[in-house]
Formats: structure tokens, sequence, C-alpha cells
């Protein structure tokens, strides 16, 4: 091997700098880790300043009935049971304390009439839950993560992507990358390594992801042999934008809902009376989508195909004050003024349940030395999320995930790359300008969101689905003679061709595992199987690589111990 | 719809072009719409960085006819289509490709501010008064349209002597935090220049946050260094104690 690649070692590598990856990388410093995070974009654009509602945590601070049970019985809840229990519990009781910490870091919080952090209502959240700024909580979030590593002085690899992680024997041993900007190789050496890169939002026309959302960890980690989990539950927020076309699918936060909104059909209707009389606009977000996406489809839809979502009858200033950006948002980007009118709404592929299977406690995956965490890794949701339990999520499995891979670092020995690895890696980032014919990647990338979109979307049957698997079949050739112009330097057709890899490969696992499960649960819904099945209800869904084959298990969800299923019983 | 003409920069540091693209237009199409159309259809190798595309993020920041915006928020609809669109880099960063500037000052500018201390012992209380004022600053999504237009980096390039209004605002959110107890006024006066800023406004002028970074952010912080360094009296007793 005569190549001599730009390499940098580590005790913790992580991969991902959203809200999991920057706070796992903070808990690993502080574990004593020699730490780098590598990150698509710039620091601090990452999907997390996406988020908009709040942080979920049972801080009783505006409904002092609340504590970590009855938060932990609404994620079970929400996720229809198929959580891992242990993951709802710890998520439930350390919260809390991770924002109390982001406050201490310099977080700014609204503030209730006795200067504690406030809290509102949100889906599925049986008390006012969520700790909140307006509706910016995320960028708040990753603003007060990103300083305090800044302070801390975190080697950060911006605009840099990994496309390989390399293994010593059966752990891992480190990853191959290019930096975005040069189009140079790099590697980085590891003992540890966190998968922190989201979701896999982009494979779908109408979604609330940007263009970094293409699966990456978790094909990553697929091809080092690390288990998937519950790939078939993708979540369909709501409501996104519907109109005009170029913000199709752009966010509107669950928080106009949680400050009052109330959704109507072309008729005035409102409709959410049929479907959750209960809890009306407030229910989970499974429903919602569904309620909404019915009222459409049975002609009852807005001029562009959505539900009308008010929240005018608010007092202006109100408005204006607790959710500014969706204020602006429509009313440069589709000349509405939410203060006097409603806006028009429909779902959007938002977020992924299912991903990496890891220990509860440890975020480990099943690759020695390989770590998971954030919307990457599955399990604390079940089949459904509840709006506020991401960013939670973050913060308390970033912890214990960068906590992992410091002691797992701590505790072993140095790994060796291996040149054979790396030059593969290389091999496979350099085929596609070898071809001068061929199609632009855009197109293909086009097509797999037209089929994820209109035969894996929010109702699903067994014809539509092995459509979606053949479909799949003929995009993978055709990405293979993909044509890339111009150099390696700054091009995102280069960089789209490796995303598209990994986005085929992740959503064929959400396709099989959508065709395997017979019952409707969450956010999977089969027209041709309606109802739940208890028994499946105690079946997770695991994706592997058998020699190269994707590969299919069920295995048993982990069963939940009698006091705790005692109090869902009791908080029923 | 008809078409529109973007005429953007193609090229890297060692120079470039203006090259002419014919893009046809949408109901309520943003530029970056249209340059993403130009990626699909017609260059998928021209450089643009984006993300949430939606103003909250702040990575699509171009110079739109000759004015710094964020792409995503361009509406094509409130610009001349009778004449091409001209869309370029931003000025005050060095080009890496067409659109992408390296940014990368930016972050060590920032490395420099020391970070929320809070004061011994303080009760985690605030009011939602005190806290309304910072929020203000936290608003800030880093698109550094503000740096882009200030005449001291822009035109004089003091890069290395001035932080630029992006680092004053964070200054700000950190001075006017309820519970901080570090002072960066030293810092601000000496290391991030703060003199340097003849109070144009420009800055607050192309802020897509509407953030008074001007009036609320450096004007108060210039009366902070005011006050602590050139107060008469406070130097009369500098002098007397002999610091």
């Amino acid at each position: 091997m005569t190549v001599n690649y730009e390499t940098h070692e580590h005790d913790v590598l992580i991969i991902g700098a959203g809200g999991a990856g920057l706070r796992a990388a903070l808990e690993a410093i502080a574990q004593g880790a020699r730490v780098g995070l590598v990150c698509k974009s710039l620091l601090g654009k990452a999907h997390t300043v996406m988020a908009e509602g709040g942080i979920a945590a049972a801080m009783a601070n505006v409904d002092k009935a609340d504590d970590w049970r009855t938060h932990f019985c609404d994620t079970m809840r929400g996720g229809k049971f198929l959580n891992n229990w242990r993951m709802a519990q710890l998520h439930a009781q350390e919260a809390p304390d991770r924002v109390r910490e982001l406050e201490q870091w310099g977080a700014l919080f609204d503030r209730t009439p006795t200067g504690d952090i406030l809290q509102r209502a949100f889906g599925g959240h049986t008390f006012k839950r969520l700790c909140h700024v307006g509706d910016r909580t995320g960028l708040e979030l990753i603003r007060t993560l990103q300083d305090r590593g800044v302070q801390l002085g975190i080697d950060v690899f911006m605009e840099c992507t990994v496309t390989r992680l390399l293994k010593d024997g059966d752990r891992i041993a480190g990853a191959f990358g290019y930096w975005r900007e040069q189009g140079r190789f790099v590697a980085f050496k590891a003992k540890s390594i966190v998968i922190a890169t989201g979701g896999i939002g982009k494979a779908w026309r109408v979604t609330s992801n940007s263009w970094e959302y293409t699966a990456d960890g978790m094909a990553l980690a697929y091809e080092a042999g690390a288990e998937l989990m519950d790939m078939e539950f993708v979540q369909f927020h709501p409501t996104g934008m519907v109109w005009p076309p170029g913000v199709q699918g752009l966010l509107v936060t669950e928080a106009v809902r949680g400050e009052g909104g109330i959704l109507r059909n072309k008729l005035g209707e409102r409709f959410m009376e049929k479907y959750d009389p209960k809890r009306m606009e407030l229910s989970t977000r499974d429903v919602v989508a569904r309620s909404i996406y019915t009222e459409v489809r049975e002609g009852r839809g807005t001029e562009h195909g959505g539900a009308f979502l008010d929240i005018s009858h608010k007092p202006a200033e109100y408005v204006k004050k607790k959710l500014p950006s969706m204020y602006h948002q429509f009313k440069e980007l589709a000349d509405v003024d939410i203060t006097k009118g409603p806006m028009e709404v429909g779902p959007t592929c938002h977020y992924m349940m299912g991903g990496i299977r890891v220990e509860a406690e440890t975020a480990a995956s099943t690759v020695p030395g390989l770590f998971a965490a954030g919307e990457a890794a599955a399990g604390l949701h079940g089949s459904n999320r509840l709006g506020g339990n991401s960013l939670s999520d973050l913060l308390v499995f970033g912890r214990r995930a960068g906590k992992s891979a410091a002691e797992f670092a701590n505790r072993s020995s140095a790994t060796n790359l291996d040149f054979s690895q790396l030059a593969g890696a290389e091999r496979e980032m350099l085929a596609p300008f070898e071809r001068n014919d061929g199609e632009f990647p855009y197109a293909i990338h086009h097509d797999l969101q037209e089929t994820m979109g209109n035969l894996v979307g929010i109702f699903r049957n067994e014809d539509d689905l092995k459509k979606a698997l053949s479909q799949l079949d003929v995009l993978r050739p055709r990405l293979a003679r993909v044509r890339i112009d111009g150099s390696r330097l700054f091009n995102p057709g280069w960089h789209l061709t490796r995303d598209l890899k990994n986005m085929l490969l992740i959503s064929e696992a959400v396709t099989r595992s959508a065709l395997a499960r017979k019952e409707s649960r969450g956010a999977h819904s089969r027209i041709d199987f309606p109802n739940y099945d208890p028994l499946w209800e105690k079946k997770n869904n695991i994706i592997v690589n058998e020699g190269g084959t994707m590969t299919l298990h069920e295995r048993p969800v982990p069963e939940i111990p009698a006091e705790l299923k005692q109090l869902l019983e009791e908080k029923k | 719809m008809a078409d529109a003409i973007l005429r953007v920069f193609r090229g890297d540091n060692s120079g470039g072009k203006a090259v002419d693209y014919r893009v046809p237009l949408a109901p309520g199409m943003v530029i970056l719409d249209a340059l993403h159309s130009i990626q699909a259809h017609q260059s998928p190798d021209l450089a643009v960085r984006w993300n949430c595309k939606a103003a909250k993020c702040g990575s699509c920041s171009a110079e739109v006819n000759g004015r710094p915006r964020l792409t995503c928020k361009t509406r094509m609809d409130s610009l001349p289509l009778d004449e091409p669109i001209t869309v370029s880099p931003l000025k005050a960063f060095p080009v890496i490709k067409d659109l992408v500037t390296d940014v990368s000052w930016n972050y060590k500018v920032n490395k420099k501010i020391p970070a929320f201390q809070p004061r011994p012992n303080v009760e985690w209380k605030m009011d939602q008064r005190d806290v309304d004022r910072v929020q203000e600053f936290r608003k800030c999504i880093e698109c550094f349209l503000c740096q882009n237009v200030c005449h001291v980096l822009r035109d004089h390039a003091k890069h290395e002597s001035f932080g630029g209004p992006r680092f004053f605002v964070r200054a700000a959110g950190l001075e006017m935090h309820p519970l901080d107890g570090v002072s960066r006024t030293a810092l601000l006066k000496n290391e991030l220049g703060i003199g340097y800023c003849n109070i144009t406004k420009c800055c607050t002028e192309v802020c897509p946050e509407e953030i008074h970074i001007t009036d609320n952010a450096i004007i108060p912080l210039k009366e902070r260094v005011v006050d602590e360094f050139y107060d008469p009296v406070t130097m009369l007793f500098r002098k007397l104690r002999g610091t």
C-alpha cells in the first residue's frame, strides 16, 4: 500500500454533531478521552436546529403532579409497548437532570411566573412537560452544547463525510471518509465510535429533513455487522407545509397545536372529533397524521391537498411571541399571516423510530466498540415517538453513549488500521469518476423518493411493499452506473452518489421490515392488516447483514418487570 | 409559468466567471430552489451549502443581486425577472468553490470568547423579562451575513483584529445573561476590536432574524467598555491605585 492518508487518532470518534453527537462528545471528554467529532455540515447546522417544540422532561414546574413514572407510561403508550422498557425508564428518569445541566451551561428557556423553566402541552403527554424556547428549542440546545464543546476544546472535523467503518478483527478500529470541501480522503483511528447521524428522511420526497438525513450511520453500522431494529417504523409528522411546492414538507411545529391550534377540513369540520375525541389535536402523531391523510383521501382536503391548522383565535401578539419562526415562515414563504388565518398542512416524513439496536444502559451496538445514540439508534420510542421525546433522547442517550464509548476505549488496547480496507473504501469513492456516460445521481434520488413516498408511506399493503422492493432492485444497478461531472472539489453530485448508496440500502431494510410486520401498530399502518396483533406486540424485527445478504429475524421484545407493568395498569 | 435566468458565479479560489442558467419558475419559488434545479438538471457539481431550507440554520447565505441574503428565504417573485438574477458567494470570505466560501475564520473567533459561567451559588430562577433581552441574541443562526456586510471586514479586511457583529451578539448574549459571572469587556476592547465599529447598522439591516445588532448588542457593549476603560473617575481611581 503506497498511499498515505491524512490520519487522525482518538480514543473516541463521534460521527454526527447534532444534539446526540455533541452530548456524547462532551461526556467522553468529561471521562478523560481524546475525542474527535466528525460532521457532514458546518458545526451547529445539524437537523437538531429544526426541532422546535421543546424537550420533554418531567420537571413538574407547571403541572406539579408530573413525575418520571407518568412520562414513562406516556412514552410506552405512545410507542404501543414495542419500546425497550429500560430505555423508556432511563429516559424519563434522567431527562430533568439533562435539562438542568443545559441551563447550567447557559441555555435560556422560557420562564414560569415564579422564574422556573416553563413547560408546554404536547401530543401524547399527560402533563405540560416540554421545556422550550419559543419555537426554536433545538437551536438553543445545539448552540449551548456547541459552545460548551468549543470551551472544552473538542477536535471538530467539519464538512467531512464518513463512508466506511474500519475493523480490526471483530472490533471497531476507525473510519474512512472524505473532506467535502477539497475531496481529499481521510482516515480516523479510534478505539471506539459513536454513531449519531440521525435518520433517513431524505429517501422520501415530502420530508421535513435536510440533505444530511441519508441513513449514513445505519448503513455504516449494518455494513460493519451491527443489527438494525424496528426499521418499519417511520414517523410522518402530521403537519408539514403543503404549499407552495418548494416548501412542501417543511415542518410546522406541533407547538402550534400545543398552544391551542385547531385542525379543520375544507368543510370547516373539526375532524379530530371523529378520530380521537378525547385528545383531539393533541393525539399522538401517528393518529393525527393518519386522520389528515384520510380526510384528504376522502375528498375533504384543502385546495393544495392538506388540512387547515388555525391558531388565529389566539391574540396576535401571543402567537408572535410563542411561535415566532412559524409566523415568519408562513409570512415569507407562503404569504400567509397565521395570526389572521389558517395554515395549510399535511403529513411529512419526519423521524425514524428504528435504527441500530443498542443496549439500554450503555448504548452499545452488537459490534464491539460501536455505540449509537439519538435517531440513529432504536428502542426508546417503540412504534411511534412522542413529540418532545427526541431532544430528551439526544441528551440522555448521547451522554450514555459518550460515557460508555470512553470507558470502552479506556479498557481497550490500540487498534490497527488495515490498509486493504482503506484502499477498498478509496476505490469505491473514485469509481464514479471513471465513467463519462450514465445519468446524473439526482434522477435516481428523485425516483427513490417517489418509490418510498408512493409505496412505503403512511398506509401500506403487501402489493405496494413488494413493488417497492422490485423498484429498489432496479435503482441499485442504475446507481452503479451513475456519472459525475467536475472534480472532487466540493462536488454535490459526487456526495449525493455516495449518500444514495446508504439510502437505497436502508430503504430496503425499511421495506422488508414493513412487509414482515403483518399488523398495524403506531406509525406502521397496513391496510391489509388493519388491527393490532398481540403476537406482534412481543416481537421486534431485526435486520442484519449475513454474508452480504440482508436478512430479517424476529427478536422477543424485552419483558417489562412486574412493578412497571403494574404502573402501566394503574396509569391507564 | 415563465423562466428566469440565474447568473451564478462558477469558480474557485483561483478565479471564475458568472454563468447563466435558465430555470423554469414555480409558484413561491426561492433562489435555493432554483439552485437545486440547476444541480439536478444542468450542473450536478454546482457547489452550494444548505440544510434546513427554512431560515433556521443559516447555511445558504449568498449575495443575490448584490445583496447578502439567505437563498432559502429569497423569493424569486420579489426580484425583477426581466433581467438575470445574479448569485455570488459572500465577499468577505475566501471562495472555496462556486457559492461555498471558507467561513472557518468565524469559528476561530468564537473560540476566543469565554463561555457562560454562573456566579457562585446562584439560584436558578430568572425573570422572563430578563430572559427576553438575551433570547433576542440567542436567535442568531450564524448565517454570517452580518460579518459579510460589515465594512471593517468586507472593505478593510481587519479579520485579525476585529470580531465582527456576530461575535458581539454572542458576547452580548453572555454579558447580559442574568446569571453570568464573567466579564468580557477587556476582550471586546482588545481582541475583538469593538472600537472599530462605527455603528452604521449595515449588520442590523441584513440580519434575517431581525436582531437589533447595533442598538441592542453593540452599543450597550461599547458603553460597558467605555465605562470600564475610559470613564474619567475610574481612570483617575485606577491611576491612584496604580493598576
